[in-house]
């Protein structure tokens, strides 16, 4: 620790860190632009001047800048000196310029980290009056905004999106007055975390799209603590909402878990809480519309019969609980495909056993050693990709410590690096998005990747692989370069997942384990889950009950139907199998927030809520149990899954959740991740809207003039009010975060232990699972058939973060970056069948057809299918695909039904259009 | 829901790209051979093309990330950080004309004045028989000789509207002259 002084106030700093930090986490106000909590400085807009003095004789001081100047013992400063006020005003004249004031127009006004700056710097007068230098727009896609004028040129945006997210379509252009942000021409921007530009950008020039269609001030947005449901990271985000609709998404700060940024996913797959395919009222067989009363009552009716329960992954811990207990433990079946319930149970167990650590994503940004094996995380879980792009800088660090460069000099660090990555191995099929970070690519078939792993797991038990005869260089020098740099990490990290397959999942395992012999200390394991609430799901069930098992049951005599709670089944299982069993039965009791295939067959549809509309608790891949709080009153036809269920105590999510809580084992934490208030006055709540919320009078003015009285929310710490106990008292209830002088985003450090730490006063949030268990290895893998048939390809599912989860999936602006199914092959099986990207390619004796999309990097004997969603555009049942199949080019125009595949951004796409001459 | 179905999303938008020819390749090869990374070449890679075509169209940008391995986006924010990198086409000469202190103070301002109405042309435009560009540059360093102008890889010193008279009647008649 060391001793700086501020304005004649001493405070006590920590001397890792540069004083614009340092000064911030003092809870001082001090004006920037360019530095960033989690990128660091770059010096480049000279907001942050302070008077830094010799000594205490010195009293002329200099002006340095904040950001760029370490922290010393004894330093003695100045924020409030005449000639640094003076200075940080000139400069924000300066960049000023040619900005043109459009505030009243600008998305940004209101919570825009320009207009802070500026009052705060005390600049409020324009001298300049020549001529504004102006820019075009581009059209930058479904997502985002762009609206050069207002840049300040800080450099953030290209900082954040090529330096920190990896993307390659967006640069600094130009110089001095002319400098502009933008791509080479107007088109899509295709990072995964492009939305992150709207808040990363301090000013107007980068906004949400999406939002900008049904806009609403900030301060005018109710928003909540809420949880992303668009995989099994279990991201934190702020949904704000005006008039009774999902307005946008932002980022809501965790230090652990998602930092400063989410995935386009998560920010603009939230949407589908206001379209067409929610499910708004209740219905009958014949599609007749029931009124909620109507509704209870046959539901009612029907729980007579001897019904089993099909729980899901997408559904809360509550919804899954009161089900397991409207049927009983033994009709609760899973609601996982049966090869995917194997593969949680490897999950399960992995969370359970010391010789695994399951890392967060700010550990997984630590770790010096990758290996993944077969799971596109891009695609899967995305927001551990952006975790993985920081963990292979873990390298740079180290060369920069050994130059003395702090870690912060983000300039200074990239330079030294340059090209010095740390080791990420990738064992994948096909290009991933994450190979230009790679130290090591393994591409091959997902059995030849299987077996190298094996070959790995042996090599580290010190015995030699024995390789299969065929097996080439290449993969033995994989494997040998992988060893050593596990081997040699401090901190190594193995990632696998449910996607990648149990035996992936399950040799992943085994490699962790023998690390952690090694390392005679606990090893980082992932293995991700497919869905928000996977492990939550999976948690409540007995082994023995698969889906398999369900379907079985649906055929005896004892059982009358079932009840399937927010899951298509026919994302589970091949749909002769879910057709057969839903016939089978005449009760099928849908209850789901959206409309699926599973809904049209049900006997009677029940409306759920969406984690607008209730509170609900999930559990992401580490097992951590997090509470999304209720963000909007919630319309009188829906009900959450738990209260259509009707379970004792189902009133309220709180009651529900310590009732799960002393019931059953894994959850008898559970209770803990609801709020405890430090501060909270009896009677008093935590207010949704913020204390500047405009219209309450007059937002139902069109249909009735006296003031109605505020929505009461018993259920919750919340209101849904202006009144209450303002945010600033009690951090776990942060829905949007808002300080005296900083109303933008920037405003979270006002709420942290200190810059990039710990949220004051925790989150909503406990860990599940205790670690008590030493597992044996698993067996070891063998290929189960060899290459069947030389003319057959091999078929392996591939996900895209745009389509492959169901809720986001049915998102307006996520819909706009879908694809149709397709297939991909490599050039030379091109050639072969004489196709080219776009033309339909049929599976034969199977009757499906899918488009083609030629991908250079698929290995020979190899194709992908992305299956599609059935939200929009033309999908398949992955369960309805062979292993294996001949493939032929169908000679017929391109259909003109669906999306096409023109909007599918994989980095190894070949379409002859593009590329130099004709390739194909 | 049956409107999503017959929309097809928007395609993502993508110019051209070219060959390089064989002569611009060997040059570029030989520039790598240099550096230890062939992503060091951009710079030197435009000046090449340039050399080659007069200008550096999208196409050849195409062409040059293509080759380099170094992403459009990228490529292109060094073509326009650096003023006589052209990005859309010029006359087969450029007159680079000094408007900075110096030649101001010598007078330059009547001289463009002369240019423009000799040439019909002002700053950033092309003569319609496309031989001139004209392009104002702030200092060609040689100040003690102001005003001044380049044209092409020449400089033109102790400029005067005599002098800009003759130069331009010459090139016309020289290349009508050419051409018969
Ligand atoms: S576009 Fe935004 S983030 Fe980028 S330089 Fe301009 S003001 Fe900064
Ligand atoms: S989809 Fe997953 S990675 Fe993306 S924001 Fe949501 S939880 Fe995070
Ligand atoms: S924040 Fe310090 S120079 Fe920009
Ligand atoms: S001012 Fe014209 S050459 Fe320097």
């Amino acid at each position: 620790m060391a001793k700086i002084t501020v304005d004649g106030q001493c405070y006590e700093v920590d001397p890792a860190n540069n004083l614009l930090q340092e000064c911030l986490s003092q809870g001082l106000d001090l004006p920037y632009f360019c530095w960033h909590p989690c990128m660091g400085s770059v010096g480049a807009c000279r907001q942050c001047a302070v008077k830094q003095y010799r000594d205490e004789d010195d009293k002329t001081g200099t002006l340095v800048m904040a950001c760029m100047t370490p922290v010393t013992d004894g330093a003695i400063l100045s924020i409030e000196d005449d000639q640094a006020k003076a200075f940080r005003a000139g400069v924000i004249e300066g960049l000023m310029t040619s900005h043109p004031h459009d505030c009243p127009v600008c998305e940004e006004g209101g919570e825009c980290h320009l207009q802070d700056m500026t009052l705060m710097s005390g600049h409020n007068y324009r001298r300049f009056d020549k001529r504004k230098v102006t820019h075009r727009n581009q059209d930058l896609g479904p997502f985002l905004n762009h609206e050069m004028n207002r840049c300040i040129t800080c450099y953030r945006c290209v900082r954040f999106y090529n330096d920190y997210a990896g993307g390659k379509d967006l640069s600094a252009q130009a110089s001095h007055h002319h400098t502009y942000f933008g791509r080479f021409e107007a088109g899509t921007l295709e990072s995964e975390f492009s939305g992150n530009l709207a808040e990363v950008c301090p000013t107007g020039v980068f906004t949400d799209k999406p939002f900008s269609e049904h806009y609403a001030r900030k301060w005018d947005l109710e928003a909540a603590p809420a949880v992303c449901t668009g995989c099994a990271i279990g991201c934190n985000t702020s949904p704000g909402e005006r008039y009774g609709s999902l307005r946008r998404i932002v980022n809501r700060y965790h230090s652990d878990i998602n930092g400063y940024f989410l995935c386009d996913r998560g920010r603009f797959g939230a949407h589908y809480v206001n379209s067409d395919f929610r499910l708004r009222s209740a219905k009958d067989s014949s599609g007749m519309t029931l009124s909620s009363e109507e509704a209870s009552i046959a539901f009612a009716r029907d729980t007579q019969k001897r019904l089993i329960g099909i729980g899901s992954p997408r559904a809360s811990v509550e919804a899954n609980f009161a089900l397991r207990r409207l049927v009983g433990e033994d009709n609760f079946y899973a609601g996982f495909s049966d090869s995917d319930y194997e593969a949680m149970q490897v999950l399960l167990n992995s969370l359970q056993d010391q010789d695994f650590n399951c890392p967060s994503l700010k550990q997984v940004e630590s770790a010096d050693a990758v290996l993944i094996i077969g799971e596109d995380v891009t695609n899967t879980a995305p927001r551990m990709a952006l975790s993985l792009r920081q963990s292979v800088r873990v390298a740079a660090y180290e060369l920069a410590d050994k130059a003395r460069i702090p870690q912060w000099q983000d300039a200074a660090v990239r330079e030294i690096a340059q090209e010095t990555r740390s080791p990420l191995c990738i064992f994948a099929t096909g290009a991933t998005r994450l190979d230009d970070v790679a130290t090591l690519r393994l591409n091959a078939s997902r059995e030849d990747l299987l077996e190298a792993a094996e070959a790995l797991f042996v090599r580290l038990s010190g015995d030699s692989p024995h390789y299969r005869e065929g097996v080439t260089g290449r993969t033995m020098q994989a494997v040998e370069e992988t060893y050593a740099a596990l081997l040699a990490a401090k901190k190594p990290l193995i990632i696998s997942g449910v996607h990648a397959g149990v035996e992936a999942m399950r040799l992943a395992s085994n490699i962790a384990k023998r690390l952690a012999k090694i390392r005679e200390s606990s090893c980082d394991l992932v293995l991700l889950a497919a869905e928000h609430n996977s492990v939550g799901h999976a948690l409540l069930l007995e082994e023995k009950n698969s889906l398999g098992s369900a379907f079985n049951r649906l055929k005896d005599e004892g059982c009358d139907g079932l009840i399937v709670i927010e899951n298509d089944l026919y994302n589970r299982a091949p749909t002769s199998i879910v057709q057969a069993a839903l016939k089978s039965v005449d009760t099928c009791i849908v209850i789901d927030q959206i409309e699926t295939p599973t809904a049209r067959h049900a006997s009677l549809v029940l409306p759920s809520t969406s984690f607008v509309e209730s509170a609900n608790v999930l559990v992401n891949y580490e097992g951590r149990a997090q509470l999304s709080f209720q963000l909007s009153p919630c319309p009188e036809s829906l009900k959450p899954v738990e209260r259509w269920l009707n379970v004792e105590g189902s009133e309220s999510t709180e009651s529900l959740i310590r009732r799960c809580s002393t019931e059953l084992a894994p959850f008898s934490e559970l209770d803990k991740c609801l709020p405890h208030p430090s501060s909270v006055v009896p009677g008093a709540k935590f207010p949704r809207m913020s204390h500047r919320a405009s219209g309450r009078t007059a937002m139902n003015a069109d249909r009735n003039v006296h003031e109605g009285k505020q929505t009461l929310d018993d259920n919750s710490v919340m209101s849904f009010s202006m009144e209450g106990i303002q945010p600033l008292r009690d951090a776990t209830v942060l829905g949007s975060s808002w300080a005296p002088q900083w109303n933008s985003n920037q405003s979270i450090s006002k709420f942290q232990n200190e810059v990039n730490g710990a949220l004051k006063q925790r989150n909503s949030e406990i860990h599940l699972i205790t670690r008590n268990s030493h597992l044996d290895y698993y067996p070891s893998y063998s290929r189960t058939e060899g290459q069947s048939d030389e003319h057959k390809y091999l078929l392996q599912a591939v996900q895209q973060i745009f389509g492959s989860d169901e809720l986001s999936a049915r998102s307006k602006p996520v819909q706009s970056r879908m694809s149709d199914c397709y297939i991909a092959f490599n050039v030379e099986s091109a050639k072969q069948l004489g196709a080219t990207t776009g033309d339909s390619i049929e599976l034969q004796d199977t009757g499906v057809e899918l488009t083609l999309v030629v991908r250079a990097d698929v290995p020979d004997g190899v194709a992908l299918v992305y299956p599609g969603s059935s939200a929009t555009g033309l999908s398949v049942n992955r369960f309805d695909l062979p292993k294996a199949a001949q493939l032929s080019r169908l000679d017929k125009a391109n259909s003109e039904y669906g999306l096409g595949v023109s909007s599918l951004v994989v980095d190894d796409r070949v379409d002859v259009e593009v590329t130099t001459g004709a390739i194909l | 829901m049956s409107e999503n179905k017959l929309m097809k999303n928007s395609v993502i938008t993508t110019s051209l790209s070219r060959e390089l020819t064989a002569a611009e390749i060997s040059e570029i090869e030989h520039e790598i051979s240099l550096y230890p990374d062939k992503r060091a070449v951009g710079l030197e890679a435009l000046k090449i093309v340039q050399r080659h075509q007069g200008w550096v169209s999208d196409e050849s940008m195409r062409a040059i990330s293509n080759y380099l391995d170094i992403p459009v986006a990228d490529l292109e924010g060094v073509a326009t950080f650096f003023n006589l990198i052209y990005r859309r086409p010029v006359g087969k000469k450029v007159i680079l004309f000094c408007d900075s202190v110096s030649c101001w103070v010598m007078g330059c301002d009547r001289i463009k004045q002369k240019i423009t109405d000799q040439l019909g042309i002002d700053y950033g435009e092309t003569t319609s028989d496309g031989e001139y560009t004209l392009i104002p540059v702030p200092c060609l360093g040689d100040c003690d000789k102001a005003p001044v102008m380049m044209i092409g890889e020449e400089m033109h010193r102790h400029l005067d509207e005599e002098g800009i008279e003759s130069l331009f009647r010459n090139a016309a008649v020289n290349k009508s002259g050419g051409d018969s």
